[in-house]
């Protein structure tokens, strides 16, 4: 975009925000920062998101940024990258190489600022200074001893912080220096001065793996991305500790916000793709399942990096979908005659590839696949079809590309909203899932009756106290869970955690089976006791199972639970969101009188004196009880090859 | 005052000090623009040296406090580097 282009568009921009057309404007902020971000341009995108904050949804994140060297600069950029991508940042960075008082003081202004993530920033010259620029002085036991005060210093904060707070915590590696003190010799030893610094990065990966919520930003990786040669700046170091080049900080910034999307949850679920020029080069209904180019060779490299980007993204549990302008049969031609593709058909959950405009076609694939339309990504080479979208559908994301495709790959990669954090069994598994709820659908239309669907799916449901291995998946589904969820409270993992650990208070999860194949862990249940009363607290269902009444499984569950340990009652709110719709009615079907009605919703109460909930008698249920329960509940048992898949992260 | 990058500096402090462009004159300086600290002098300095490939040296620096000494410094730099 050229310098007057840009001008115009800012014109534009102040136009379409005084008429009122904000997403417009939003599409365009978002257009003028990715064609060319800078610290000027992040202090434009301010003054107009500030504006436009309170017509748009922005997702709310507050950030503390513990350092050791200057990222004032980097603070407005974080912002504006985080407004592209649909979060409201509110940042405030501590202390001058204060982090170890920050995190340790229970007092400090860390705890008490409420951050949904703490970046811990400390370079190596501040953290292991003897490794940066005394090296040459020390003998391999003096190194290996300063490697391991700093992790053990860092494993001291990590811990005193996870103690206090349950915000997620990015820690930054420790950055190798680009000539190593000793010249190539350092090459020649295990033992280097890059080794040492490597074996603290090691340390950090360890702490992360073994503390829920800490995750490692790989610091070292992003200089060397964008040339260590090109990164330091010594004399702004010098002046004000600013160790970075202009282009380090907006690499910074856009790698800050890959860690807060997922933290925040601003997640895509689907991808949806174009196919001729985005999948493969040429178009399939002119040149041929044969003519179209997508191999290793200079011709069709670009794509088939495409694809292997695609396919990458899928193992990350993002699910892929088709939107095109096709002949059907040309397209599935394609698929066919090119079976050496990274991609093959059945890699896509969804499709629509006819002739109407893509807005449809992305509308008819969320609801198809049930989610909302922020859920969704979408990729396609043509800037008009992405100016469509992004006008008539301003909640999906859409992928801007570049003009060549040899740039293709790397732009999908960059998309903060396809990062995952940690990779649970169901993420791995979700192409699969609905794969099978196709089948079930098929099942449902051949029923002749709900009853006959609901005995021909034969559905086993666990219920079990969460565990260490199924705590992120609870916690995910309390963050993604919007449609079937009484109260739409959403947990962190080590919130969860924490609840579970408390007296008085459980945390139950729900996973159903059925003849169409394992669906998972799907289902939440906190409790809490109050006297009599067990006040259920969140209950929610993944909208891959509702309408199949596990929720009066679920109920049945808690009522037979409260019963065995003495309770007179289950209450709940039912708390309504523009979204949770499906599960309005729920207490009122399973017998439950309104308490009382508010504006912000409706509490409910079943008299267990008096009343009950049975079990569906098509469901097989296995249920545990709680920590605070002895009563073992098995209506029937689960088939003995039922067993419990391992986690993956 | 003539500069080819008068403009170029204009929108430039509009960005950083959030003020209206047409506010921004050649002797804006501290004394006029009231959001103008020295954190946001160091964003001056590094979206001046964005825009114009450039880099500052601290004594330069010091002296970057009105749009026209910016962009007298400017002129200075550019020549330099045009000459070398």
């Amino acid at each position: 975009m050229s310098a007057p282009d840009r001008e115009q568009l800012r014109r534009q921009i102040d136009l379409d925000m005084e008429a009122g057309r904000f997403a417009a404007a939003q599409a365009s902020l978002e257009r003028l920062w990715r064609a060319h971000p800078s610290a000027a341009l992040a202090g434009y995108l301010s003054s107009r998101y500030d504006r436009l904050r309170e017509h748009r949804n922005f997702r709310p994140c507050r950030v503390a940024v513990l350092r050791s060297f200057t990222v004032e600069p980097v603070l407005p950029l974080l912002r504006a990258e985080a407004w592209t991508r649909g979060l409201d940042v509110t940042v405030q960075a501590g202390g001058f190489n204060a982090c170890a008082q920050e995190l340790l003081d229970a007092a400090s202004w860390v705890y008490g600022f409420a951050p949904d993530a703490v970046i811990l920033a400390v370079g190596t010259q501040d953290a292991a200074p003897e490794l940066w620029d005394g090296f040459t002085e020390l003998r391999e036991d003096g190194a290996r001893g300063v490697a391991d005060r700093v992790v053990q210093d860092f494993e001291a904060w990590i811990a005193a912080f996870r103690s206090r707070s349950q915000a997620d915590l990015v820690v930054h590696t420790l950055e190798v220096p680009a000539r190593p003190v000793r010249g190539i010799l350092d090459a020649q030893s295990a033992r280097g001065q890059a080794d040492f610094i490597q074996e603290i990065n090691r340390g950090l990966r360890r702490i992360a793996a073994e503390t829920s919520g800490v995750h490692v930003l790989d610091y070292d990786a992003l200089v060397a991305a964008q040339g260590r040669a090109n990164w330091r700046d010594e004399q702004r170091w010098a002046a004000v500790k600013l160790p970075m080049r202009a282009e380090g900080m907006l690499a910074l910034a856009a790698e800050w916000v890959r860690y807060l999307c997922p933290i925040t949850g601003r997640v895509a679920k689907v991808l949806v793709t174009d196919l001729d020029n985005t999948l493969w080069g040429g178009v399939a209904g002119e040149d041929g399942p044969g003519g179209i180019q997508v191999n290793r060779d200079h011709s069709g490299i670009a794509w088939w990096n495409v694809q292997r980007a695609l396919l990458d993204i899928k193992r990350r549990g993002i699910l892929l979908a088709i939107a095109s302008k096709n002949n059907r049969q040309d397209v599935v031609e394609v698929f066919r005659q090119n079976s050496g593709m990274p991609l093959g058909w059945d890699d896509f959950t969804a499709e629509r590839i006819n002739w109407q405009d893509k807005a449809a076609s992305l509308r008819e694939i969320a609801a198809e696949l049930n989610l909302g339309l922020d859920s969704l990504a979408f990729l396609d080479d043509n800037p008009a079809e992405r100016e469509l979208l992004r006008s008539e559908l301003p909640e999906v994301t859409v992928i801007e590309l570049p003009d060549s495709p040899l740039g293709f790959a790397a732009a999908i990669r960059q998309c903060p909203l396809l990062e995952r954090l940690s990779l649970s069994a169901e993420d791995a598994d979700r192409g699969r899932h609905y794969a099978e709820q196709r089948e079930r659908a098929a099942a449902l239309a051949g029923a002749s009756s709900l009853e006959d669907y609901y005995r021909s799916l034969a559905q086993r449901v666990e219920i079990a106290p969460v565990e260490a291995a199924t705590m992120a998946r609870a916690a995910q589904l309390t963050q993604k869970t919007n449609q079937f969820n009484l109260t739409t409270r959403r947990y962190s993992e080590q919130g969860l955690a924490a609840l579970a650990e408390t007296a008085g208070w459980n945390v139950y999860t729900v996973r159903v089976e059925d003849r169409f194949g394992d669906n998972g862990l799907v289902g939440v249940i906190l409790t809490q006791t109050a006297g009599e009363t067990c006040e259920i607290e969140a209950f929610l269902l993944s909208c891959r199972v509702i309408s199949r009444t596990v929720e009066t499984a679920m109920l049945s569950f808690l009522a037979a639970e409260s019963r065995a340990r003495g309770l007179a009652a289950l209450r709940g709110w039912f708390l309504p969101t523009a979204k949770n719709a499906p599960a309005s009615d729920c207490y009122r079907r399973h017998g439950f009188e309104l308490l009382s009605e508010t504006e912000g919703g409706s509490y409910w109460v079943l008299d267990l004196t008096r009343a009950d909930v049975a079990c569906p008698e098509w469901i097989e249920m296995k249920a545990r009880g709680g920590r605070n329960t002895e009563s073992m509940t098995t209506v029937r048992a689960m088939p003995a090859e039922h067993v419990e898949r391992a986690s993956l992260s | 005052m003539n500069t080819p990058y008068l403009d170029r500096i204009r929108r430039i402090f509009s960005d950083v000090f959030q003020v209206p462009i047409e506010t921004v004159t050649p002797q804006s300086s501290p004394d006029t623009i009231p959001n103008w600290d020295s954190l946001q002098h160091l964003n001056l300095v590094l979206a001046l040296e964005e825009e114009f490939h450039i880099q500052f040296t601290p004594e330069e620096i010091e002296q970057l406090l009105s749009v026209e000494l910016v962009a007298a410094l400017l002129d200075e730099k550019r020549v330099a580097s045009e000459v070398s």
